[in-house]
């Protein structure tokens, strides 16, 4: 078995799946596991005591223990069924590597979701994600006086490592009104200590003076780091910004920016797995039975990739993926008393998942309201004005739109402006964003050096024919 | 180190103390970081785009080897600043 991605979801499985007894490799394109929730870098450690670091110290211990065949620092760049084999062709700090599996079980997790605005090409501003693995893993600041806005629970985790770590919090610019929170006040309570937590942090944002503008959006940010200055507008429930309000302005040293987790889904697409679109799991997610199976056979899926439902059913659906392909796999020892425990707790903890990814999602006033002018695909540089003259001109698809524009053929595959291109179609010409679809799974799955894949192929040993007499 | 130094302060342990190049410039930074961390505790949040290549140049956006924008060049080969530890006396550079 393979288990590509060793977050709390691939650890999980490809420990189970070894104490099953099978033959197992984890593939993992960080130099630890963990994922990016336990993400650490190898050799920084502060002294402070972190519930995360312990869980992630936990989970790395236990892999490590296992019976596991572990390649860190590898990248998958493709990922293919021949016959009734998986091969993953990776690439690693020792060269080029073919993972052969007869199941495969896809852990890769969530991204980002971004909504574009003017100024979020410039230095200085980063994702809410890279400001928790700057500030957890590498034990680094963003920056000392930073604007921290978009939606979810990551604006209060950023905002508290940054008020701990010695820096100052300039505003949290919420895309929801308090009254958000409430809305999904049962599903939250599902897990009081993480509530618990939650408030605290608030309590101690509030002491330390924080502004909290709750209902805000950033509309621009200008000047050149370390002296930005961002904008920020009231908008409504549905994120359009509110006639005659005034802009609010906060001088910052750097901005982080993000609106939740969606799943990953690059590796499930290019693998054929059929996809559903559902916002209270992050948006588009493969589609999996109650045992994570795909709609491909011996193609398995867990945690955030699978539809977002965070850390705590991670582990769970990972477990159960693992019994579920060595079952499949004729291990007929895979118990099934212990799936169905597993699935029940599963089902709980994804109940709090779900609440957070709904708190970060954005309405469409927020996406129809971004100005023309502002670049939507910064690796192509099309502005909305682009893609909407491409829309207008009868683009009705995310495909339509990538053929016409190359919006989302950079090096960064989509996975910055998809989303948001996606719904400028969807807003512009009346679709659901389900009907926009998504991009079609492409390799490679990330950039890699052709050199170092091609390893030390030497072209002046390919037998070359005689040329033939004129 | 300098006073633009990001890295939190307190009892943390990073690794020995080394030191690399950015296009000719010497960067402080400690053995268990990636590049592009020790680039944004110096204060090097961003540099000139390689216009043929495609998106913003910046130290940090995604961290995660997603967005590409922290593309830099080591011993002639593009990689992800994010995903690049440092070492002592690395040449890294902006452009090819």
């Amino acid at each position: 078995m393979a288990v590509l991605g060793a977050g709390p979801a691939g650890a999980a499985a490809a420990i189970e799946a070894a104490e099953l007894g099978l033959r197992v490799t984890a593939l993992d394109e960080q130099l630890a596991a963990g994922g990016q929730v336990y993400r650490i870098a190898p050799g920084i450690a502060s002294k402070h005591a972190d519930p995360d670091r312990a869980e992630g110290d936990r989970l790395r211990s236990m892999l490590a223990a296992a019976n596991v065949d572990c390649y860190f620092g590898h990248r998958v760049w493709h990922v293919e069924r021949l016959g009734d084999v998986w091969h993953l062709h990776s690439l690693g700090p020792d060269g080029p590597r073919t993972t052969r599996a007869n199941a495969l079980i896809v852990a890769t997790g969530a991204q980002e979701r971004h909504v574009p605005f003017a100024g979020w090409d410039r230095p200085g501003v980063i994702g809410l994600a890279a400001a928790t693995i700057l500030l957890k893993a590498q034990r680094v600041l963003p920056g000392r006086n930073v604007v921290v806005a978009g939606a979810g629970p990551l604006l209060l985790v950023v905002a508290k490592a940054i008020i701990d770590g010695g820096g100052r919090v300039a505003a949290i610019v919420d895309a929801n009104p308090r009254s958000a929170w409430f809305a999904h006040a049962t599903d939250l309570l599902s897990r009081p200590d993480l509530v618990a937590r939650g408030v605290g942090w608030a309590r101690k944002l509030k002491s330390a003076g924080v502004p909290m503008l709750q209902g805000h959006i950033l509309r621009a940010v200008d000047g050149d780091a370390p002296s930005l200055r961002a904008i920020a507008v009231s908008v409504d429930r549905d994120g359009s910004p509110r006639p005659n309000a005034s802009a609010i302005e906060l001088a910052c040293d750097a901005v982080c920016c993000g609106f939740g987790l969606m799943p990953a889904t690059d590796v499930t697409r290019l693998a054929g797995a059929s996809h559903a679109f559902d916002p209270a799991r992050g948006g588009w997610h493969v589609i999996v039975d109650a045992d994570q199976r795909c709609d491909v056979p011996r193609l398995y899926a867990a945690g955030d990739g699978a539809g977002i439902a965070g850390a705590a059913a991670a582990p769970l659906q990972g477990r159960i993926a693992a019994l579920a392909a060595a079952r499949d796999l004729g291990r007929t020892d895979a118990n099934s008393r212990s799936v169905e425990i597993a699935q029940r707790a599963q089902l709980r903890a994804a109940r709090f998942g779900k609440a957070m990814t709904q708190l970060a999602n954005v309405g469409d006033g927020a996406i129809a309201s971004i100005p023309t002018d502002v670049v939507v695909c910064q690796c192509e540089r099309l502005s909305r004005a682009a893609l909407d003259r491409a829309i207008d001109d009868g683009c009705t698809t995310i495909n339509d739109l990538k053929a016409n524009t190359r919006c989302g053929m950079g090096p960064c595959g989509g996975r910055l402006c998809e989303e948001t291109a996606a719904r400028l179609i969807a807003v512009r010409t009346r679709r659901t964003r389900a009907e926009v679809g998504q991009a079609t799974g492409r390799p490679p799955l990330r950039p890699v050096d052709l050199d170092a894949l091609a390893g030390d192929f030497d072209y002046d040993a390919l037998p070359m024919p005689a040329p033939s007499p004129l | 180190m300098s006073g633009a130094d990001l890295r939190i302060g307190g009892s943390v342990e990073r690794g020995a103390s080394v030191s690399f190049s950015f296009d000719g410039r010497q960067v402080e930074a400690f053995s268990a970081e990636t590049v592009a961390a020790a680039l944004w505790a110096s204060g090097i949040q961003g540099w000139p785009a390689d216009e043929s290549y495609g998106p913003p140049a910046r130290a940090l956006f995604c961290a995660m080897g997603v967005c590409q924008q922290c593309a830099v060049w080591i011993d002639g080969v593009r990689v992800e600043a994010c995903r690049t530890p440092v070492r002592d006396k690395l040449d890294v550079r902006s452009h090819p």
